[in-house]
């Protein structure tokens, strides 16, 4: 398509035309019949799209807009310090776990290893499915469809 | 326009205030373009909301030298195609209705008219590609200027006018084939 009949076109609906540019837009119209349907379809279209609006949601809506957006925020900030606490409580508790395991004599060595073998079984399992549950979600081809 | 320009830096407790006025300023615009995208009032209002919260949490990223809502729209604009991209088979409302509707009210059979064409623009328009549904949302429906849209998108003014002219070829297309 012709660049300087799109640029004249746009002009002409914005009313930016100069005197000139209407001129040589004229010309360009009358002188190709394929730019003058261009320019026919184009601006029935644009009738068509200047009858209608975007629908406006309720007053109540626009009402709980902010609100809706200073609960998430407030939220969030709630769930960051939730994390850091559950992390620096559930760390110092293991630490203390592992350590008094360690330091307790009364429980036989081989006891000892079966425990760290389980513990060690059951971190690499919980890991494992927290991966693939990770992955599926994010390229999960047809988690639209029902099930 | 108004000019939407507060401080930048990380925005403490009393910044808040001004974030609000900065959210209520441009929430009806934010949700007009996602509404554009998304086709779902309830989808519109949520990643527009989510854009904000974004917004709000890089908002030392912000240049105050720029127009915030150029700056939001990219943020905006990232999620809705993400949306579109993880909800394929999403449900998408009528969004549109007559400037007319008013007027036609009291005459069924213009009433009638009105609501074939409006239902067959809102089909065409759902039929075009999410890039040619934003220019014309931006364009015809939320009136930027060719200049804010070339902002908005990084995209020169003759691209502007060029994608807008194509994506209403698009459309019209799109209605024709519709009317057959």
């Amino acid at each position: 398509m012709n660049e300087r009949f799109i640029i004249l076109l746009e002009k002409y609906f914005e009313n930016e035309l100069t005197d000139s540019e209407s001129q040589e837009f004229e010309t360009l119209i009358n002188s190709n019949s394929e730019l003058k349907q261009e320019f026919e379809e184009q601006n029935r279209i644009k009738e068509v799209l200047r009858k209608m609006k975007l629908k406006n949601p309720s007053r109540e809506a626009w009402d709980g807009y902010w609100l809706g957006i200073y609960n998430r925020v407030e939220r969030g900030i709630a769930w960051i310090a939730i994390s850091i606490g559950a992390i620096i409580f559930f760390g110092f508790v293991s630490i203390e776990a592992v350590n008094s395991f360690i330091n307790d004599t009364h429980t036989p060595p081989i006891v000892k290893v079966g425990i760290s073998i389980l513990v060690f079984g059951a971190l690499v399992l919980i890991f494992s499915l927290l991966r693939e549950k990770f992955f599926t979600s994010k390229h999960d081809k047809y988690k639209e469809v029902q099930r | 326009m108004m000019d939407n320009k507060i401080s930048a830096g990380t925005i403490s407790k009393k910044k808040m205030k001004e974030f609000e006025v900065l959210v209520k300023d441009n929430m009806k615009r934010a949700y007009f373009s996602a509404l554009g995208f998304l086709g779902s009032h309830d989808a519109a209002m949520d990643v527009s909301q989510e854009a904000f919260i974004r917004a709000y949490r890089n908002f030392n990223k912000y240049d105050t030298k720029r127009n915030f809502f150029t700056w939001y729209y990219k943020i905006l604009r990232n999620l809705c195609l993400n949306f579109i991209r993880d909800n394929k088979n999403r449900n998408e409302e009528y969004f549109f209705e007559s400037r007319k509707y008013e007027d036609s009210r009291n005459n069924p059979e213009q009433n009638l008219e009105e609501k074939e064409e409006l239902e067959m623009l809102h089909d065409a328009i759902n039929q075009l590609e999410p890039e040619d549904r934003e220019i014309i949302i931006l364009r015809e429906f939320e009136g930027y200027s060719y200049e804010e849209i070339s902002e908005m998108l990084n995209l020169p003014v003759g691209t502007v006018m060029s994608r807008l002219f194509y994506a209403r070829k698009k459309l019209a297309e799109k209605m024709k084939r519709l009317m057959e």
